[in-house]
């Protein structure tokens, strides 16, 4: 069991030193190899040939590309100064970037738009884990009956419709037209009651889009549980059906739901733009188009690395939980 | 002959020779796939397969059985140890160079579900030998895959029909024919009729049987049935553990067994007869069989042999000729006087 | 279905009509159909039989002879877990020590279930589950029917799998199934079973998955269990070998129903009927040297959607044609005793009349076999 964790979590830096490096590659090294200066994506078209100095100097564009990584990394733990061009910047520990556009470091503002994307990600997720797997459990109980494929043909729509669509249309349904929902953007620590008011809308339409899926991974999966020699078994043994179905069903049919669970969650992390485009939340995926509108490239770079680093560290939390789940996993 | 204690002089010429073969399949761990040791599935086979003949090779789970006849059919490459066909090294044969042996030695599976492409029809299943080695034969592909349909008591008329249109005995007549087609010498056979049921199994014995007279076959048929075996085979090889524990024709091995772990199998296959199951003598064994990947010391038996002492567990037998064609691999043999105690 | 009732001149009725059963374990008309696309598909039509304490039934066939639905049947395992839609039809009765269990409240029959009838299962690694300990999942099968503490249960646990020959019991206990051998995860199966003292035990195939000589551990095993608990037992296998060694009684199925049953000296010494006759003819023997080819039964098993009229195993019935015994040939043939027959307990289901077929027996087959 020890062994298999150190791995993981072994495995799991390693993929983290994968992620910064191919991440410094797209925003530094290629630039260079195709011709594009990196220093003008930076500071914008209409710069002086002064302040692109500066920035070159500044981001240390002329030294050594190893020696630009190794910055870039010691910047991520101890914070680095970025200096040149008569002015100087500081940028504390841990330095995903320094915005030249608004002359900031980018971790304070990824650390405010973080929780927001978070609380959306994970209310959502409560949401359809709870809707998805219930429904995909008594659909696959119910299988070939009205309730099943009701249930289904709703899920392939959840599936198939797009964010964008089922948001709109939730918006303007709920709010414009019943008047039920109330804008998402209040902060948490402002108001509250407001706040939950505001995300009940986004939650909702987030997790339909994803309790469709899992209720048709949870139903298929459920039907093939069922059907192995250790149900017959429990059932053999005297069980009530709720145990059968409740302890012994479920804990296999949990597996694969946790897999994608945990890659859903990583994603999600830095990609429910669509999301909080449609409800004018100010999470990162905001932040993310805003910077690209912006053609701030450091914002973009940082967004890039926290959505990375959260699947990496999803990918860990679900590789620990198969060891708790499956003895198979931990004694091997 | 080459091996002394093979009695093969006078008698019909070995088809096969194996010596000494060995499949070792490593088993790695870690990132840098690191070798941890080996499962030693194979581990010094030494025996001959005369023309005409029928080699039952028998053994529980692990014994190696199906890999051997993978490895004498080149299927998978030995390790170790040569494997002669007709006096040809095939050992490292590459594909290329197997290419004309493949005419020559065919192999039948177990699982007729499974081995047969369901998206195929019989016709080009049975066909397709033909097609790989390039060979057309009289009166054409067609013509020849509804003459084998019917040597192997199908309807040559359900040419066009898929598998899955086929029942478990029939399915199992279409690797036959398939193996058939371009007239092996030599035939190995892995657990043909064991997922068959009872009466179908019969039918496919039976079938065997007689394509064997008809065409002049040889066969290597492995099994796990003890009474299968005894039914089909001339000469039976026992394994145990990637070994050849006892060698020798199917009356004497049955009738007098010389090796401990031979005649315990032999006493728990349940006989068929409600009047005699009190009356016989049974051994049983302890446990079950050891792990390939550390195989017992000395003789890889002895965990669970009660005739075994301190030199079994330090010293490996060797399969010897103990009678004329009765090859036996055991330090305490049975039916057999104990020898003079050379080591104390 | 009552044409079973009503028994021909020649025998006498199968087995009394009315209740009150006098055997523990008795089987009546059992059928159970089970819906599907392409029709009804008749697992099991019409079987009947009665099992005392302390007495073993082998029941043999081969796949698709509806011997392992009957067994699922008993357990009433049919209508529980049946969701949704192509539930299985099941009719007949079960008497088990007096109790009628197809009429039964579901949940009284669940009582039963573990406690007083118990199952053993073919393949043990895929029917424990691979998530629990085995100590948890015997412990499990004990507590669900007494109202005992963990720890009380744990040490029952321990004792069974003991008895049933696991070495270190109270540290094997703590182990996953895959962390036992396939011998061993069979004898925690049998340790399951038998954690609640069942009357009755089924066991479907308990050997195949097994090597020869853990079969003989498990096979003599269960004789041992069977002797100190007085169960009675069911042993459902396609090996004649297997329930030579075990049964008492044999019951011999084909195409759903019974063609043949009785003691089990008498159906192996004296089978009278040509399905029997195949089934042994069939089978390669460890026990002698046989110069003789094998004797196949012709054609494949039969359909279960269109059994045809009359006898099920008619198409492949190498004595179709002999002229049956006043009666039309697309006429099911019914189970009449063997006259004759030690105990009058031998019965078989064939056109054929008696002479017939004792001729057939010891003319042409006994002497090939």
């Amino acid at each position: 069991m020890f062994a298999y964790i150190v791995r993981r979590l072994f495995a799991a830096i390693v993929m983290l030193l994968v992620v910064i490096l191919v991440t410094f590659g797209i925003f530094f090294a290629i630039p260079k190899f195709t011709g594009t200066d990196p220093a003008l994506m930076y500071v914008g078209k209409q710069a002086d040939p002064e302040a692109i100095e500066g920035i070159r100097q500044k981001l240390g564009l002329g030294k050594p590309i190893l020696e630009q990584f190794w910055d870039f990394v010691s910047g991520l733990f101890a914070g680095r100064d970025y200096s040149g061009g008569g002015t100087s910047a500081h940028c504390p520990a841990p330095c995903f970037g320094y915005s030249f556009k608004h002359d900031l470091p980018i971790w304070p503002e990824l650390k405010e738009k973080l929780p927001v994307t978070l609380t959306l990600a994970g209310g959502a997720c409560v949401l359809w884990v709870i809707g998805g797997v219930l429904t995909g459990v008594v659909s696959a109980l119910k299988r070939g009956t009205l309730w099943d494929r009701t249930a289904m043909t709703v899920a392939l729509a959840g599936v198939s419709l797009p964010i964008y669509f089922t948001a709109l249309l939730s918006l303007a349904v709920f709010k414009y037209q019943l008047g039920w929902a109330e804008s998402a953007g209040t902060a948490f620590g402002d108001d509250p009651a407001s706040w939950f008011r505001g995300m009940i809308l986004p939650w909702v339409t987030l997790a339909f889009l994803y309790a469709a899926m899992y209720a048709r991974l949870t139903r298929a999966t459920m039907l093939e549980v069922l059907g192995e020699d250790y149900i017959r078994t429990a059932r053999a043994k005297g069980l009530r059906e709720p145990v059968v179905i409740g302890k012994h069903a479920m804990r296999s049919t949990m597996t694969p739901i946790l897999t994608i669970l945990g890659m859903d969650l990583g994603a999600l992390v830095g990609g429910a733009i669509l999301t909080e485009t449609a409800f004018s939340i100010k999470g990162l995926g905001a932040a993310a188009v805003t910077a690209i509108n912006e053609r701030d490239l450091p914002m973009i770079l940082g967004v890039t690395l926290i959505t990375a680093s959260a699947v990496v560290f999803a990918n860990v939390v679900v590789d620990l939980l198969y060891a708790v789940i499956d003895p198979r996993v931990r004694l091997s | 002959m080459s091996i002394p204690e093979q009695q093969t002089a006078g008698g019909p010429e070995p088809i096969l020779r194996v010596k000494g073969l060995v499949k070792h399949f490593p088993i790695t761990k870690g990132l840098l796939r690191r070798q941890i040791g080996a499962v030693q599935a194979v581990d010094g086979l030494t025996f001959d397969v005369l023309a005409g003949e029928t080699l039952g090779v028998v053994g529980e789970s692990g014994c190696g059985k199906s890999t051997m006849g993978r490895l004498i059919t080149r299927l998978l490459e030995p390790t170790g140890g040569t494997v002669e066909f007709q006096g040809k090294d095939i050992t490292h044969l590459g594909v290329a160079g197997m290419r004309p042996m493949r005419r020559d030695v065919q192999m039948i599976f177990q699982d007729p579900y499974s081995s047969l492409n369901p998206r195929h029809t019989v016709g080009t299943i049975v066909g397709a030998p033909f097609r790989l080695q390039g060979i057309k034969p009289e009166g054409g592909v067609k013509k020849e895959v509804q003459r084998l349909l019917g040597l192997v008591g199908l309807n040559p008329e359900h040419y066009n029909r898929y598998p899955h249109e086929f029942s478990g005995g029939q399915r199992q007549r279409i690797g036959i024919a398939r193996a058939l087609a371009l007239n092996p010498k030599l035939v190995v056979a892995d657990e043909p009729v064991s997922a068959l049921d009872v009466s179908i199994q019969a039918q496919v014995v039976n079938l065997l049987d007689d394509l064997q007279t008809e065409l002049g076959l040889t066969y290597v048929i492995i099994a796990h049935d003890l009474s299968v075996i005894r039914h089909v085979s001339d000469r039976i090889a026992v394994m145990y553990l990637g070994k050849l524990v006892e060698l020798t024709d199917r009356s004497s091995l049955y009738t007098r067994p010389m090796h401990p772990y031979t005649k315990a199998l032999l006493s728990a296959v349940p006989v068929p007869d409600p009047g005699r199951r009190t009356k016989r003598e049974r051994i049983l064994l302890k446990g079950d069989v050891p792990s390939p990947i550390s195989p017992p010391s000395g003789c890889r038996f002895h965990t669970r042999c009660w005739k075994a002492t301190e030199v079994c567990s330090s010293q490996e037998p060797p399969l010897v000729a103990l009678e004329p064609g009765h090859q036996v691999a055991c330090h305490h043999p049975e039916s057999v006087p104990e020898p003079a105690p050379a080591t104390a | 279905m009552t044409d079973l009732h009503k028994t021909g001149a020649v025998g006498e009725p199968v087995r009394p009509d009315a209740a009150p059963p006098t055997a523990y374990l008795d089987v009546r008309d059992l059928r159970i159909h089970f819906p599907t696309d392409d029709g009804l598909v008749k697992s099991v039509d019409g079987l009947s039989f009665q099992l005392e304490r302390g007495k073993t039934l082998g029941i043999v066939g081969e796949s698709g002879s509806g011997k392992s639905v009957t067994s699922l049947g008993i357990m009433g395992l049919h209508t529980v877990g049946q969701y949704g839609r192509g539930k299985a039809r099941i009719s007949g009765e079960i008497w088990l020590d007096g109790k009628e269990l197809m009429t039964a409240d579901p949940d009284r029959v669940r009582r039963l279930r573990g406690r007083e009838m118990a199952m053993i299962f073919q393949d043990p690694l895929s029917a424990m589950h691979p998530y629990f300990t085995v100590g948890h999942q015997i412990v499990e099968a004990y507590r669900v029917h007494n109202d005992v503490d963990k720890k009380t249960a744990r040490k029952r646990a321990v004792e069974l799998l003991d008895r049933v020959g696991i070495p270190q019991p109270d540290r094997r206990v703590d182990d996953y199934p895959h962390q036992f051998s396939g011998g061993m995860r069979q004898r925690a199966m049998i340790a399951m079973a038998l954690v609640n003292n069942p009357d009755l035990l089924i066991a479907d195939e308990p050997t195949t998955a097994l090597d020869v000589t853990v079969q003989a551990q498990i096979l003599d095993l269960i004789r041992d269990l069977q002797k100190e608990f007085g169960s009675a037992v069911i042993v459902i296998t396609h090996d004649l070998g297997v329930v030579a060694e075990l049964a008492d009684d044999i019951l011999v199925m084909y195409g759903g129903r019974c063609v043949e049953r009785g003691p089990a000296e008498q159906v192996f010494h004296t089978p009278q009927h040509p399905y029997t006759w195949g089934l042994l003819g069939s089978m390669p023997r460890i026990d002698r040297e046989q110069t003789e080819r094998l004797i196949p039964v012709k054609g494949s098993p039969p359909s279960l959607i269109n059994v045809p009229a009359g006898c099920a195993f008619n198409p492949r019935c190498p004595y179709a044609d002999v002229p049956a015994a006043g009666v039309t040939r697309t006429e099911r043939p019914e189970l009449r005793p063997v006259t004759g027959a030690e105990g009058g307990r031998h019965l078989s289901a064939c056109h054929m009349s008696q002479e017939e077929r004792t001729r057939i027996w010891t003319e042409e087959i006994a002497p090939k076999l």
